[in-house]
């Protein structure tokens, strides 16, 4: 890695061309497995990992390519910033939002392959016929390092479109802002509102949390009442659908359980007035 | 490796990031085709830098990367206010306009 980032300072072309061909193989199927692996997963999550895995191999092809500032910021921006905060929006909506596999269009999958085939056939046609020279010898424009040669044209040739981004991300905070602002529609409930509204739902103790009287402490659980019932308001919805998925019944466990307890029970009174007995 | 080489995985990437928003429903998955896309683009750009011996591809995707940035927010703000009103991500879901 140390020889890939030194070759590729103030360089265009790279290392060792062996060193080189073997790591872009091995960057260009982690990055295109992990592409196809993305689109065809169910949860967002793991769409999310898979885009890390591409973007973290693309900054090392960056690294490769003579473009060191750009590696560093693909990882510190897209893989760093982007993403998270990708996921942070995908924990705030629910992570349980899994794509849904009915199609609404009849055969949209079937079309999007073909017309995908199609255009990665043109593009590929296309590229192929134009003339894509070898590595130029890096001119005097980065002679001095990568990271100087990128701040001067950042800072002379391309300052007005520099100076255009920096309203661009104004305008983005702002705009953010104003979507996520929520305006209140009722004023903001007293703590007398708060104490009338729960004296007249019938039940002013918080929620039984799970595991209460219960004989697991697992969250998936459902308390047990004093009468010895359970109740399932004490699980998150969450939770006993995860249950459902993998095909578990803590109800059930619990039933067993009380069963074998009571199971338990009986012999042990069994055998203590079998030991009454012998004692006589 | 030649930059040719580098062009053609950017053209793989990029059409796998069409595909994916063509084939996906969630809004979120969509977006992350959407970077996807981007950053094919990006690679793209700078194996033209690498081809051409100077600093300028890199610079465009760097700019790339800076209006990607701002999209991601503006977008995911827009986002989290449509799952506001319709409860869910799914783009289906919101098809007012049809009406």
């Amino acid at each position: 890695m140390i020889n890939v980032l030194a070759a590729a300072h103030g360089a265009g072309t790279n290392l060792d061309p062996i060193y080189g061909r073997v790591a872009f193989w091995i960057l260009a199927v982690l990055a295109v497995g992990a592409a196809i692996t993305m689109i065809c997963v169910k949860q967002a999550v793991h769409c999310a990992l898979m885009l890390a895995i591409v973007m973290l191999s693309l900054a090392l092809m960056y690294a490769m390519q003579g473009a060191p500032f750009l590696a560093a910021v693909q990882i510190i921006v897209y893989t760093g910033a982007v993403l998270m905060l990708f996921l942070f929006v995908m924990m705030l909506i629910g992570v349980s939002s899994a794509d849904s596999l009915v199609e609404t269009i009849r055969g949209q999958r079937v079309w999007a392959g073909i017309g995908g085939a199609a255009f990665l056939v043109l593009l590929v046609v296309g590229v192929g016929h134009a003339a894509i020279g070898t590595a130029h010898v890096p001119t005097a424009a980065n002679s001095t390092g990568n990271l100087t040669g990128l701040a001067t044209l950042i800072f002379t040739t391309y300052v007005f479109p520099f100076e255009a981004t920096s309203a661009l991300l104004i305008t983005a905070a702002l705009g953010a802002m104003v979507l996520a602002h929520r305006e209140r529609t009722a004023p903001k409930p007293t703590q007398r509102d708060i104490a009338r509204r729960k004296v007249s739902s019938g039940q002013v103790a918080p929620e039984p949390p799970p595991g209460v009287y219960a004989l697991h402490n697992a969250v998936d659980m459902p308390a047990m009442l004093p009468d010895g019932s359970t109740t399932d308001r004490s699980v998150s919805r969450a939770v006993s659908q995860r249950d459902m998925d993998l095909g578990r019944d803590p109800q059930r466990s619990v039933a067993s359980d009380l069963a074998a307890e009571e199971r338990i029970d009986a012999e042990r009174q069994i055998e203590a007035a079998a030991r009454g007995r012998d004692e006589q | 490796m030649s930059p040719a080489a580098y062009v053609f995985l950017a053209v793989i990437l990029f059409v796998i990031g069409g595909v994916g928003v063509l084939i996906r429903r969630n809004a979120i998955v969509i977006f992350m085709c959407i970077e996807l896309m981007l950053n094919a683009c990006n690679l793209a750009f700078v194996a033209f830098a690498r081809m051409h011996g100077n600093l300028d591809g890199q610079v465009v995707a760097f700019f790339v990367m800076v209006v990607a940035a701002a999209e991601v927010v503006v977008g995911l703000a827009i986002l989290m206010a449509i799952y506001r009103a319709r409860r869910s991500a799914s783009v289906d879901d919101a098809n007012l306009l049809k009406y």
